[in-house]
């Protein structure tokens, strides 16, 4: 390759946050007008790559070359200012504001002489200026529209307009396609091609291989913060991309040990919330562990709010040991004997200014109390079994505030409060994130233990390994749908990959697991 | 290493110092103490048991709805509602005795008005999906509005005398002149300070401040949480009313104006968060006699009355303050 054309070149960085390296050794190239792929699992360092290159994140070590020369990235605003823009899933807009409002953001046009020093705003020559903008990204979006007026590709377009208005000469797009019909993605690679003409490089962050084929130049896997391959698309295949993405070894985690399965106890028939989850069907059974697989966004979190009553349903069934279970809020999953270990503990699964003991009895605070009064004995014995049981690290006498303790420690205060209340289906999500190894395994051998005590199990995990070795089943979700229902023999991490990426859409199977569902 | 091990083994020696430190209602119980004895010290009249149940009685009715008060800020809420509700509560109870109705029904007629209002506020909150600050403002004018509509203006007078020993009787204890209100105010400290600490429903409001989408997830309703001390501050808020209209043996219309502004600065000043999730019954009745001590010390040491207000501001600020700095350092 001739190196001078590469407008730009990250060489060796390396990024460490504290208990992960999230980026080790990696190299990175972008050529002028060229458009990159990058790809890999949710968690493999692209996000942190890119923030790195955005200036969101300082780098640890490595260097950053741009048109040959090397550059310091020190903020956001410097990136700014050496042609990076980054485009986030969550754009950066003020809804209040009109597009060119939104374009010029602290960079506002001023009028000359009194106006100047006033600090007025040349609105006329900002609007101006704007629609051309708007122009050269070929939206026809009026730049005096209000951004909460806007639908969320034309948001998008505004997006690009603002990042063209600082002379960006790279254009990072963080999952672009991701919030879009099947339309506007259409219509934001034919912006895409339009600013590859004009000489704008591309790095285009995306799960959806298909659409790696259609535009991207080149492609680059990432894996576990490192760079495992990186080729012309010419030379790519959809496997060969997938094989690259998970072909990590299995490391030595924790299998679940065997547990008898019985009866079912949860049956889900259709559940609907309408864009988000669509038509889900599975049946879970005593003593199982069901793993729900599949990318960020593909609807995981949202079904299983939806079986706990956080959200509610549009459309859809849901029995529970045979008998039909109406959910209208969390109240009445809890009093079927439903459980919920949220995927943020600190946001939704524990009130951190409240001490350990309130924490663990606070979803079974009626059981430890006699006609409004809390028996405080009963929640000392209650709170100190589970402290033994789980073996959580906290001063004996339970007053400590839950923000005090580690993730690890955190996380088993939310198992205790659930377990606490005997329920019969745990929905896990994501359980062991952020966890350190050692929690991460003591959290897999009560699963196990929890599934031969005969409870249902649903766990939502993003790490295939962990998906792989506790489930005796795996749902893969993909774009808010069923996209495969795989027994424990069947999955590989290439096939759940494969079904999760939307590459293999067998419909055939889905139904046939779904009837099958529907009779036991 | 060697640091490291003598810090470990003075935190395990101090532990009980901090933890006296680290419990919320100390920086205010040492702020009252250190009043007090300066004000023992520096007047002659201060320390009289005249002067200490003046005080204690002044802030009574205060405190009462400083309780309820207190309970819904802990849930991240706040009732701008009180200073009206205590008004409407008072000149209810007036109006009834002036009908010739018996003394405990009025009463119960004024605590049910309160109770009413506070239950307004909650479904307003709850159902109506308003903002706390915005459904008790609206309930501030309505309740104030509903004072002068119904009485033209005018104070009730002439109350029944069995009313007005409610605020107004001193009970012999112990060769002591105790003020009636006091023993109220007592009352429902225990009460409140029980409940918060020892009902599931107190459990839940603290753990609803806290963290309400926990909260919900926990499988708690709380919606019913928020109904329920919005009640009971407009129920507190009724029984301070009730109290300050015996006391003063008149129901005007324009009694308690801007008594929510004190309400909510006895809460504050004693330690409560103002995020919510934290704060306790014995902090606020600290907060509210600081409050009264204050007034009444800046009198007795002769300062004029004039500067009342911005005295009181200054020490609201700088209290919140020292809580900030305190909870940081933590």
């Amino acid at each position: 390759m001739n190196e001078p054309d590469f407008i730009l070149r990250m060489e060796g960085i390396s990024k460490a946050f504290p208990g992960v390296q999230a980026l080790d050794d990696v190299d990175f190239e972008l050529a002028t007008g060229e458009v990159v792929a990058l790809v890999g699992e949710n968690g493999a360092g692209k996000s942190t790559l890119m923030k790195i290159l955005s200036g969101a994140y300082r780098k640890d070590t490595g260097r950053i070359f741009l048109h040959g020369e090397e550059v310091d990235i020190e903020s956001p605003h410097h990136a700014q200012h050496l042609g990076i823009s980054i485009i986030y899933q969550e754009f950066n807009l003020t809804p209040n504001q009109t597009a060119a409002a939104n374009i010029f953001i602290a960079r506002e046009p001023r009028p000359r002489g009194l106006g100047r020093v006033l600090n007025f705003v040349d609105r006329r020559r900002m609007e101006r200026d704007a629609q051309e903008h708007l122009e050269r990204v070929g939206a026809r979006v009026p730049a005096t529209a209000l951004i909460r007026d806007l639908s969320v590709a034309q948001q998008q377009m505004v997006e690009v307009a603002k990042a063209l208005a600082v002379d960006a000469r790279i254009i990072i797009m963080d999952e672009p396609t991701s919030a879009l019909g099947e339309d506007e993605v259409e219509t934001l690679f034919e912006i895409v091609a339009t600013l590859k003409e004009q000489g704008i490089a591309i790095i285009f962050i995306t799960h959806r291989l298909e659409e790696v084929f259609r535009i991207a130049d080149r492609v680059t896997v990432l894996r576990d913060g490192r760079r495992v391959g990186g080729m012309p698309i010419g030379e790519a295949t959809p496997e060969g991309i997938i094989h690259l993405m998970v072909g990590r070894e299995l490391m030595d985690m924790f299998r679940k040990e065997e547990a008898e399965i019985g009866e079912p106890l949860l049956e889900v028939q259709g559940l609907t919330r309408r864009g988000v989850v669509e038509d889900v069907s599975f049946t879970l059974r005593q003593g199982e562990i069901l793993g729900f697989a599949g990318l960020v966004g593909a609807g995981r979190t949202e079904t299983a709010r939806l079986l706990f009553g956080a959200d509610r349903k549009d459309v859809g069934t849901v029995y529970i040991e045979g008998k039909p279970l109406e959910v209208n809020s969390p109240v009445d999953a809890v009093s079927a004997g439903l459980g919920l270990v949220p995927e943020d503990r600190g946001k939704q699964g524990l009130v951190l200014l409240l001490p350990v003991l309130e924490n663990i009895v606070l979803p079974t605070l009626d059981n430890h109390a006699h006609s409004g009064w809390v028996d405080r004995r009963a929640t000392r014995r209650t709170a100190r079994d589970y402290v033994d049981k789980l073996n959580i690290r906290t001063p004996p006498h339970l007053r400590q505030r839950a923000k005090f303790l580690s993730g690890g420690n955190q996380q088993k205060v939310v198992l205790a409060k659930w377990l606490a209340s005997q329920p019969k289906v745990l929905i896990l999500d994501e359980p062991t994130r952020g966890i350190d190894v050692g929690a991460k395994a003591e959290v897999h051998a009560l699963m196990s233990q929890l599934a031969q005590a005969g409870m249902g199990i649903i766990m939502i995990s993003s790490e295939l390994p962990e998906i792989l070795g506790m489930s005796d089943r795996v749902l893969v979700m993909s774009e808010g749908r069923v996209a495969a229902i795989l027994d424990r023999d069947e999955a590989t991490q290439e096939i759940i990959m494969a079904y999760a990426s939307g590459e293999i859409n067998d419909h055939t199977v889905n139904t046939n697991m779904r009837s099958e569902g529907t009779a036991a | 290493m060697s640091t490291a091990i003598s810090k470990k083994a003075g935190t395990t020696e101090g532990s009980a110092w901090r933890e006296l430190v680290g419990r919320e209602e100390f920086g205010v119980v040492v702020i009252l103490l250190a009043m007090v004895i300066f004000l023992t010290l520096y007047t002659d009249t201060f320390f009289t048991s005249t002067n200490i149940f003046n005080i204690l009685r002044a802030f009574s009715w205060i405190a009462i709805a400083a309780f309820g008060q207190c309970m819904v800020i802990i849930t991240g809420g706040i009732d701008l509602s009180t200073g009206s509700v205590m008004s409407l509560s008072g000149l209810a109870s007036a109006m009834l005795l002036t009908a010739g109705v018996s003394v405990p029904v009025s009463v119960i007629g004024g605590l049910l008005a309160g109770l009413l209002a506070g239950l307004l506020n909650g479904l307003m909150i709850t159902k109506g999906n308003l903002p706390p600050f915005i459904a008790t403002l609206g309930t501030l004018l309505m309740a104030r509005g509903l004072c002068y509509g119904l009485t033209g203006g005018w104070p009730v007078r002439k109350l029944a005398q069995g009313f007005r020993d409610l605020g107004q009787y001193d009970i012999p204890i112990a060769g002591l002149a105790v003020p009636l209100p006091l023993i109220f105010m007592l009352t429902f400290f225990a009460l409140s300070a029980i409940f918060l600490q020892r009902t599931v429903w107190g459990y839940r409001i603290y753990a609803v401040g806290g963290n309400e989408t926990a909260t919900a997830l926990s499988g708690i309703s709380t919606n019913r949480v928020k109904l329920m001390v919005y009640s009971l501050s407009g129920f507190l808020a009724a029984v301070g009313g009730v109290l300050m209209t015996a006391r003063l043996g008149v129901a005007a219309p324009t009694a308690a104006d801007g008594y929510e502004l004190d309400v909510i600065a006895a809460v504050f000043v004693g330690g409560t968060s103002v995020t919510g999730g934290e704060g306790t019954i014995l902090g606020v009745l600290m907060g509210a006699a600081i409050m009264q001590v204050l007034r009444n010390g800046l009198v007795l040491t002769g300062v004029s009355a004039y500067w009342l207000q911005a005295v009181l501001g200054l020490v609201i600020v700088v209290a919140i303050m020292l809580d900030q700095l305190r909870k940081r350092g933590r």
